[in-house]
This record gives structure tokens, sequence and C-alpha cells, in this order.
């Protein structure tokens, strides 16, 4: 029996220390830049695996109305309150533009009764926030995919970005987000004006924001202003292709 | 009393896959409880808020001893929990594709048809009651409790575990949008993801109490050499002619 309180100490001695050093090592190493980096091997693996798997490019499942969320949260930003963008809310958006530039043959600036024209696609999908939680919500909106090939991409094409009217928090830094032409052609991928029937309100965008259905909320960029189409991600913000990925977030957030 | 016989239990295989399975279960815990604790509340159905009814809310979340990392950061515990849970599942797959090519799956971890018959369960369910340390040649093989949990852990709570953690992933949904249907939903999925952690925590309770039973240091060496010493029957018994 001794024996047996001996080993058992040993043991429960054994795994404490193991423990605890483990529990060291693994907060400097979560510090460390460089083994972030390596870490972020699992996203490339993600994004590898999840693309090739996206075979025809399937749609995001689709609800029906009486999958609605009661209240759809909103997140992030609630209002930029910028001196700009209450002159948005004064004008109730008439003297807002949303301007397409960057790589493309014919550069455009379109107000939202030009948006609201355009051919436009509803549907009811889920919003899942990075923190865990879901919304199901009815969107309505312009394919930003015929858009796209309005304007006329030139050949080094590749990236999306998208400006937003926000500074995240009230800080420096304008919100922002990207996404690569895969998810920019992608049919449910919508300038989506409207949410459950009601053009946006404030706290969830207004006038315009993304819709990417197959990844997080934080792709979902509100308060858009203007899409750049780019060849690289670096030179924007802190280079990693959004507010969030700026500051340690996956720019593929398709989990 | 003679030299106690000595066998080899674990393949190098088994014994590798055993303890890479060991840290990546542990450190997915620890970033799954961080990232449990951005919104430490559970729904069950598709979609669920803070303005819907959860049926398991933990204010304030779990303890920063327990996350990792231990300080409030979501996005590294993000890179953590993605990056180990592609370890998990690619050791995994080679643990179960070895271990069915070469029939230890079938040989040593499923049970025998003779072995599930009730009075024979009731036998072992009394004898671990009693907490006794198993000798002799029964000490060779798995008992069948041994066998039924280690069956579903392996074919039951990790694939479980995965395919609810999948099912959270926007992407995945579009890829396999019948992992909704089965699981009942992105929410209810997250609540099964983390009923599934539980269990396994459940598991390794008992793994680790059994070990001890069993005799610690015999255990822990054998799952690290392979070799794993018989225990002796009791010396009086041993005595007799």
């Amino acid at each position: 029996m001794k024996d047996f309180l001996t080993r058992r100490k040993l043991l429960v001695g054994g795994a404490a220390t193991l423990g605890g050093l483990s529990l060291a090592g693994c907060d400097p190493l979560s510090r460390s830049p460089e083994f972030r980096t390596f870490l972020r091997n699992g996203e490339t693996l993600t994004q590898s695996a999840q693309r090739a798997l996206m075979i025809g490019q399937p749609l995001a499942r689709e609800f029906s109305e009486r999958d609605i969320s009661r209240v759809f949260k909103a997140n992030g930003t609630k209002d930029p309150a910028t001196a700009e963008y209450n002159t948005f809310v004064a004008s109730a958006f008439s003297n807002w533009r949303l301007r397409i530039d960057g790589l493309v043959d014919r550069p455009q600036s379109l107000s939202l009764a030009d948006l609201r024209a355009l051919p436009s696609r509803t549907q009811i999908t889920r919003h899942d926030c990075v923190e865990g939680w879901s919304a199901i919500g009815k969107w309505q909106g312009a394919q930003l995919g015929p858009l796209l090939q309005t304007v006329g991409l030139k050949a080094n094409a590749r990236f999306a970005i998208l400006h937003c009217a926000d500074n995240y928090g009230g800080g420096q830094d304008a919100y922002y987000e990207s996404i690569d032409l895969i998810d920019a052609f992608h049919p449910q991928t919508l300038l989506a004006y409207n949410l459950n029937g009601q053009p946006l309100e404030v706290s969830h965008g207004a006038p315009l924001r993304l819709r990417v259905e197959r990844q997080l909320g934080y792709k979902q960029a509100k308060y858009l202003m203007r899409i750049e189409i780019v060849e690289r991600l670096d030179g924007f913000g802190r280079g990693k292709g959004g507010y969030w990925e700026d500051r340690g977030y996956e720019w593929y957030a398709g989990i | 009393m003679g030299m106690p016989e000595i066998v080899y239990r674990h393949t190098r295989i088994v014994r590798i896959a055993h303890w890479i399975n060991a840290l990546c279960f542990l450190l997915l815990l620890m970033s799954g409880l961080q990232i449990f604790n951005a919104h430490p509340a559970l729904y069950w159905g598709q979609s669920g808020n803070n303005f819907d009814e959860p049926w398991l809310s933990i204010p304030g979340g779990f303890p920063g001893l327990l996350t990792l990392p231990s300080f409030r950061d979501l996005a590294t515990g993000r890179n953590w929990h993605f990056f180990l849970a592609w370890a998990l599942v690619i050791n995994g797959a080679f643990y179960l594709g070895f271990n069915l090519i070469n029939h230890h799956i079938q040989r040593d971890i499923l049970p025998k048809t003779r072995e599930l018959e009730p009075g024979h369960l009731w036998e072992e369910v009394v004898h671990h009651a009693q907490f006794k340390r198993v000798t002799g040649p029964a000490a060779k093989s798995y008992n069948t409790l041994q066998k039924l949990a280690y069956v579903a852990v392996i074919f039951v709570l990790f694939p479980l575990i995965v395919l609810t953690g999948l099912t959270m992933s926007p992407g995945f949904n579009a890829i396999a949008p019948f992992l909704l249907d089965l699981f009942g939903g992105r929410q209810s999925a997250r609540s099964l993801h983390f009923i599934a952690a539980n269990l396994l925590v459940a598991f390794l309770v008992i793994h680790l109490v059994e070990v001890v039973v069993a005799g610690a240091w015999n255990e822990v060496r054998s799952m690290i050499t392979g070799r794993f010493t018989v225990p002796s029957p009791p010396a009086i018994a041993e005595d007799k002619p």
C-alpha cells in the first residue's frame, strides 16, 4: 500500500510538473509572432482543403422565413458617427456614393438608387460571429460578381478590398476587409442594402454591407464606401487583408 | 517467486499516436475553452445569440488557468485550436489506418461476442467497483469495459467532436450541408462539440484513475517503452502447492 501511494504521488507530481511546464511554455509561445505564424499553417491547410472540396462553388445553406432570428444581433461598430457619415445619415444616404476602382477598366461611382436599380438577389442565411453565436436574417442586395464584370477587371486583379466608413472602437484605423475573386464571384456574395425587408439600419451597416456567406461575421464588412480591386494585400492597414486579420484573426474565415 | 513476466504490449505506432493524441487533446481542450469564453453560452438549433434562450450559460466563462492562452485572446486561441485539430485528425487517421491493417483494433480493442454477455459484463462491473489490480494472464489483455471505453472514444467521441467542429464552419457547411441536418444546426453542433469534450474529459479522468489502480509506473512505462510487466498474483496464492 505504501508502494501504491508513492507511485500515485510520483504520477500526480509528474503530471502537475508536466502540466505546469506546458502551461508556462504555452503563454510565451502564444505571444511569439514567429510561433503564431507557425500555428497559422493550420489556416493554410484549412483554406486549401475547403477550397479543394468546394467543387462547383456550392451555396451556403438558405433557410425559410420562420428560421429568421427574432432579433438580428448587431456587432462591431454600431454607428460610425464620423462627421462625414453623419451627413450621409442626415441626407438619408442620398449624398453617399460607392466607388469601384483600382485594377478595373471602367471605375464607377454608384448611388444607393443605382445599386437598388440593379437586379437583386434575396437570401435567408446564417451569420456566424467568430465569437460563436449565430443569427439568421433575410438579405437583399446586388450580386458583386456581375457588377465586377460591368466594370471590367484587369488581368492582374486578385482581391477586392472593401473600404468602410467606420473606425472600429473609435480608434485610428479604418475598418476594411478583403476577399479574393473566388468569393467575389460567388452567387451569394452580395452588396446588401436590405435586412429582413427593411433598409439596413445604421447598426447593421447602412447603407450597404458585404455578404460573403461562406465565411465568418468579421468578413461581412459594414458601411461600405469603396471597393478597390488590387493584386496584393500588403500596403493596406497592417498588410494582412483586414481590420481583424491585422489583429491575429484568419484571413480565410471559413471556419 | 520467479522472474516477473515482461510482455511487449504497445507497438511503436500506438505509443507515438497515444502521446501525440494526449498532447493535442489537452491543448485542444484548453484552446477550446478560450474560444468558448468568447461567447460562454450554448444553444440548440440552427442559430442562437444573446436574444435567444441558452440551455447553458457560464457568465464570465472558464478561468484563465484552464484556457490557452491563459489571457483573453480569441485570435490566438483559434490559431492553436485549428492547428491542433489538423494534428489530431492526421494522427488519428494514421492510428486507425495502421491498426486496422495490422488487426490490432479487431484483435485487441473490439469486444468479442461472449464478452458482451450480461453475466460477464456484470462480473467486470463488480470487479471494477472493488478497484482491484488485475494480475496474471488476465492483465495481458484489455477487459471488456476497457474495450468498450476505447471503442466509445475512438469510434464515437473523437469522430463526433471532429464532425461537430466541422459543422460549425460556414465554409464546410457549403461543402457538406447534410451535417447541419445530422446534428440539428450549427448551434446544436456547437453544444454537442462541448458535450463531447466533456465526455472525453470524463474518459481521461477514469483512464488516469485506472492507470493508478493497475500500477501507474508499469502502465506509463509500457506506453513509453512498449514493455509491460505482468503483475504477479498475491504471494499467498503462489505459496500454495
